[in-house]
């Protein structure tokens, strides 16, 4: 067979940040496959140093947008992790709701606005306004409703404002537990309809047998702000350990830092929890995921949509068990702190190190941080899900490719699109750690 | 009359001032009725070719490569907008600028720095002319609409000459220096309805130094509160390091 084939997508579209797609197939055989990130680096960790580690939260949640919340838990962990802070229960519960919302929020604007498009042919969201109005009006409904659930928790999605080291600034009233007490179960309605919607759309059909990877714990509950690292292939170590889980190398025709652990390449995200904790989700959730038809231990990374509609029923139900569980318990505001940058010592200081692993929308964050005696930091190092994925998502497109060589260059283009998509990838988080080698593009 | 071409162009940032806006829910729809979003990368694929009406500008400026992209836009469009701190005062970015660049580089990306060819982080209207600034870290959605106003009005948006503090105390927060805190309210631009305050914690200057910023007074209250002034410098640096190049 001889084909030629140029795929060049420049500035990829309903992702979060920069990256370009490049295929060049020559006389039918695959030459070039790459995802390159073309992100304008901002160096977080270099400017961290010699600020307060209690500034930490607020700075590094401005990595992401998308995932702030996120960012915040993983770097209140380390922080508090190298302080020696120990969270009290009611802190860990609001701090796993909090992350219940981040979840529901990201992966409900990944699954209508970014990815369903793609599944009905259209460009974007906007088209649909005509032809589905109630969908158009249903997904941004529940959009704004994650959005009202953090204004409650934490003043706001983007940049939450009360999460911090040490606890929370602001602890929610009785009346502002029953508001997201109300809002969830209005979420409940539109998400069955939902999982409804999706059963009736078809996903591509590709498959790759790859190692995924995200949190375990002994514990009952389906892991996100806690646990080891564990895989698919049977290990599991400590979160102390990351660095022999990431293991970053450079490949020689980028220059990009990447993750390998057993294989070429590991997976993490919605998919990789759900093959590794299927049995902890609750069952409305598995309901969900049989009417879906996705089974553990899926291997079309297409389905990581699929796993985040799953995972969202899962928050839902769940983040209704914590909230009724506090109100029951009653809020303690006596456990209100504000730390600023603990210039009065109302928390415990110590000089020290420590690591966050928390499973963000997009798979495992890790935050690793090493501060003086005075708080003050020395190191920083952050390792983001989409690094980890990145290696991953080439080595299913250069299976991908040779499969479908035979349909039109537009289609492929478009299948490599929704691949990249799928992963759901986090640009600009990913960007401060990745190297790359620019090429003439653009 | 056609509707206003409208687009959203991201730089150095987080891209949460776009979700910001994304965020506003179903009475995007409404606003859909008035202007036509011809590129919005974040959650669109289609692109547009010809001039913006109004371009909505995220992020700040950090490379040459950045440098080159925001004249092409600035002559493609009528009206630029700074949308968000990256891109109205540099924001955390800034926060690079403390340090030589060359250092920073290695330290993130060790001998493959050189990959990564890297300026001082710019606030937009320091490379070219700005005409309407939305401040904030994140952007306030009640602005967003009323500087939206504005702009389809023809009108100028004059953001508050007066400190965070005048709408903290409209809002009966106890002030944070009574609780032993250092808050940059009393040199921030309000705006933002004191919306860190409301939720329990410290305004960290996100919306940039006020116009007129009464240092005199506030060197007072530092004064008052026993706080030495280069433990202010620092902070002001979280978001303000830019100013310097203004």
């Amino acid at each position: 067979m001889s084909k030629n084939i140029n795929i060049n997508v420049n500035y990829l579209t309903r992702v979060e940040g920069h990256g370009n797609i490049v295929v060049e197939v020559k006389d039918g055989k695959l030459e070039i496959c790459r995802l390159e990130i073309v992100e304008s680096p901002r160096f977080f960790e270099a400017f961290l140093r010699g600020r307060s580690i209690y500034e930490a939260p607020h700075i590094t949640s401005r990595i992401c947008g998308i995932c702030a919340c996120g960012h915040t838990l993983a770097s209140i962990q380390a922080a508090e992790d190298a302080l020696g802070i120990k969270p009290t229960e009611q802190t860990t519960l609001l701090r796993k709701l909090l992350l219940h919302y981040e979840e529901l929020d990201s992966h409900i604007l990944h699954i209508y606005l970014l990815v369903a498009p793609d599944l009905v042919g259209v460009p974007s969201f906007v088209p649909l306004i005509k032809f589905h109005p109630d969908v158009v009006r249903r997904a941004l409904r529940m959009k704004r409703l994650c959005n009202e659930l953090c204004d409650i928790l934490v003043g706001r999605h983007v940049h939450p404002i009360s999460a911090v080291v040490g606890g929370f600034t602001k602890l929610p009233s009785e009346v502002e537990l029953e508001e997201m007490h109300k809002r969830l179960v209005e979420l409940q309605k539109d998400m069955e309809a939902t999982v409804e919607l999706f059963n009736g759309l078809k996903f591509p059909e590709f498959e790759r047998d790859t190692e995924y990877v995200a949190l375990v714990n002994d514990e009952g509950e389906y892991p996100l702000l806690y646990g080891d690292i564990g895989s698919t292939d049977g290990y599991r170590v400590s979160k102390y350990e990351y660095k022999n889980v990431t293991n970053e190398f450079i490949v020689p025709y980028a220059s990009a830092k990447r993750t390998k652990w057993h294989r070429d390449s590991y997976a993490v995200g919605a998919l990789a929890r759900f093959n590794l904790n299927y049995e902890k989700l609750n069952p409305k959730a598995k309901e969900a995921a049989v009417t879906l038809g996705l089974k553990p231990k899926c291997i079309n990374p297409y389905l990581n949509t699929v796993a985040q509609i799953v995972e969202s029923v899962h928050c839902i139900e769940d983040a209704i068990r914590i909230i009724e569980l506090l109100w029951q318990k009653g809020i303690n505001h006596d456990e209100v702190v504000v730390p600023d940058i603990n210039e009065k010592g109302i928390l415990p200081q110590r000089s020290g190190e420590g690591v966050g692993a928390v499973e963000v929308p997009r798979g495992l964050l890790i935050h690793h941080y090493e501060c003086d005696e005075r708080g003050i930091f020395r190191n920083a190092n952050c390792i983001i899900p989409t690094n980890q994925n990145t290696h991953n998502i080439e080595l299913d497109m250069l299976k991908l490719v040779p499969e479908i060589i035979n349909q039109s260059p537009e289609e492929i283009k478009l299948s490599l699109e929704m691949l990249v998509r799928a992963y759901d990838p986090c640009i600009s988080c990913s960007v401060h750690m990745v190297v790359i080698k620019l090429g003439n593009r653009d | 009359m056609s509707k206003p071409k409208v687009a959203f162009f991201d730089f150095a940032c987080c891209e949460g001032c776009q979700l910001q806006v994304a965020n506003i829910g179903e009475p995007l729809i409404d606003l859909l009725d008035i202007v036509q979003v011809v590129e919005f990368r974040e959650v669109m694929s289609e692109k547009w070719d010809g001039e913006f009406d109004v371009s909505f500008i995220e992020g700040s400026i950090t490379d040459e490569h950045a440098v080159e992209r925001i004249k092409k836009i600035r002559e493609r469009s009528k009206i630029l907008v700074a949308l968000g701190s990256c891109a109205t005062i540099g924001g955390v970015n800034g926060m690079k600028n403390s340090f030589p660049l060359e250092e920073v580089g290695k330290y993130v990306y060790g001998e493959s720095y050189k990959f990564f060819p890297t300026l001082q982080t710019k606030a937009v209207h320091q490379v070219v002319p700005v005409d309407y600034f939305i401040n904030g870290c994140p952007i306030y959605q009640p602005e967003f609409i009323t500087v939206l106003k504005c702009i389809l009005q023809g009108i100028p948006y004059y953001v508050p000459e007066y400190p965070v503090c005048v709408e903290c105390k409209l809002n009966e927060n106890v002030c944070m220096y009574d609780r032993g805190l250092t808050c940059m309210g009393p040199v921030t631009k309000a705006g933002c309805n004191s919306w860190c305050i409301n939720n329990g914690n410290i305004c960290y200057g996100c919306r940039g130094l006020t116009i007129n910023p009464n240092t005199e007074g506030f060197k007072e209250v530092l004064k008052k509160y026993n706080i030495p002034e280069d433990f202010l410098i620092k902070k002001i640096e979280m978001y303000n390091k830019c100013k310097e190049l203004d």
